[in-house]
């Protein structure tokens, strides 16, 4: 480390990366918190009837529920896989 | 039959939490309910830690304990036999926690029948809570009107604050019954300004900038604090020290006076502090 890497490495100061690490995740608990108890459920179902059809992961489905002011969206994302490995192995 | 003591409004239930451990709970108990005292206010300070009693110490009254809250719930003693009676202060008495190792000791039902007593004679109660979220945790912030929310500037300590505010706004018998919400206030304790001017502890703004309540005040980290627990000594009865000052001003402040916030910057050290350090 000479004087040079002392101007160079401008670094973040560690109550600056405290507080990033707090946003992140309090706005994430906060989120999980509200959510309602069905949705895990809800998540579960949704996977099994797609399983049926297509052969996906268990994170290729996510269910989110989001509140603004006027109404509630419940949010589905389904990831479906290439097409060359699709397919049920029947 | 009769009144409860939420429509009589004859005490005011303040419950001090923090959801992590050692971070100020016992002293600030300790100290707010001393500054209410103070100011002629009859209050009662009760501890719900079960099993691991430590206000009793704090508030240097640890010899003349013979009853305690849990005796009090069994029917073994009556209220007045358990409270102790403050030496330094007339209006304030402690209600110590039973030191026997069962956690359910404190139902909801033996709680409230206290409270209820004590709120017949009572200003305010003041509910010094244990750590966690468990049982004991629990009862303490079931019947509060006021929650003090004790955060150091540290992150383990501001994500269980923030995790305690979403119990306290759903696990309350204001919350159960529909009616308005504990109000909630932050307390940030050892607080040191110059480790924020250097980048290495959150800020006040950093804090509030996530948990956004109304502050109620910061207590600086001191060196009063340790030598008021050694003797068994509110920390706000020690009038010198710049915790004692910033308690005291709190307490003023919860009670409706608007006081500027002090401590939040560098103490500037006179020429012979800074010879001799200290």
């Amino acid at each position: 480390m000479g004087l040079l890497d002392y101007f160079r490495t401008h670094k973040k100061s560690s109550a600056g990366v405290a507080k990033e690490r707090l946003q992140i995740l309090v706005a994430h608990e906060r989120a999980e918190r509200n959510r309602p108890s069905y949705l895990p459920q809800l998540q579960q179902d949704i996977l099994a009837v797609i399983r049926k059809y297509v052969s996906i992961e268990q994170e290729a489905v996510s269910v989110n529920l989001e509140h603004n002011d006027t109404q509630e969206i419940l949010e589905l994302n389904i990831v479906l896989p290439d097409q060359n490995t699709a397919g049920l192995a029947s | 039959m009769g009144l409860t003591y939420e429509e009589s409004d004859l005490a005011r239930i303040i419950v001090v939490t923090s959801g992590k451990g050692g971070v100020g709970k016992t002293t600030t108990s300790a100290a707010f309910a001393m500054g209410l005292a103070q100011r002629g206010y009859r209050t009662a300070v009760i501890d719900f830690d079960v099993g691991l009693r430590n206000l009793d110490l704090i508030m240097g009254c640890e010899r003349r304990v013979v009853y305690d809250f849990v005796n009090v719930i069994n029917g073994e003693a009556n209220l007045n036999q358990a409270l102790i009676r403050d030496k330094r202060c007339e209006a304030l008495y402690v209600l110590p926690a039973s030191q026997t190792r069962d956690k359910e000791a404190l139902t909801r039902e033996g709680v409230e029948a206290v409270l209820q007593q004590l709120a017949d004679t009572f200003d305010y109660i003041v509910c010094d809570s244990p750590a966690g979220i468990e049982h004991g945790a629990t009862m303490a912030m079931y019947f509060a009107d006021d929650a003090v929310v004790v955060t150091n500037p540290e992150v383990s300590s501001v994500r269980d604050s923030d995790r305690m505010l979403g119990i306290l706004a759903s696990k309350s018998r204001r919350a159960e019954n529909g009616s308005e919400p504990i109000r909630e206030h932050l307390l940030l304790s050892r607080y040191s300004p110059e480790r924020v001017k250097n980048g290495e502890m959150l800020s006040l703004d950093d804090v509030q900038d996530i948990l956004a309540l109304n502050l109620l005040g910061v207590i600086p980290e001191s060196k009063a604090v340790l030598n008021a627990s050694n003797s068994g000594t509110p920390v706000i009865l020690d009038e010198e020290s710049d915790a004692g000052q910033a308690y005291d001003d709190l307490v003023s402040r919860y009670l409706g006076e608007e006081l500027p916030h002090r401590f939040l910057d560098i103490q500037k050290r006179g020429l012979l502090g800074r010879l001799f350090g200290g």
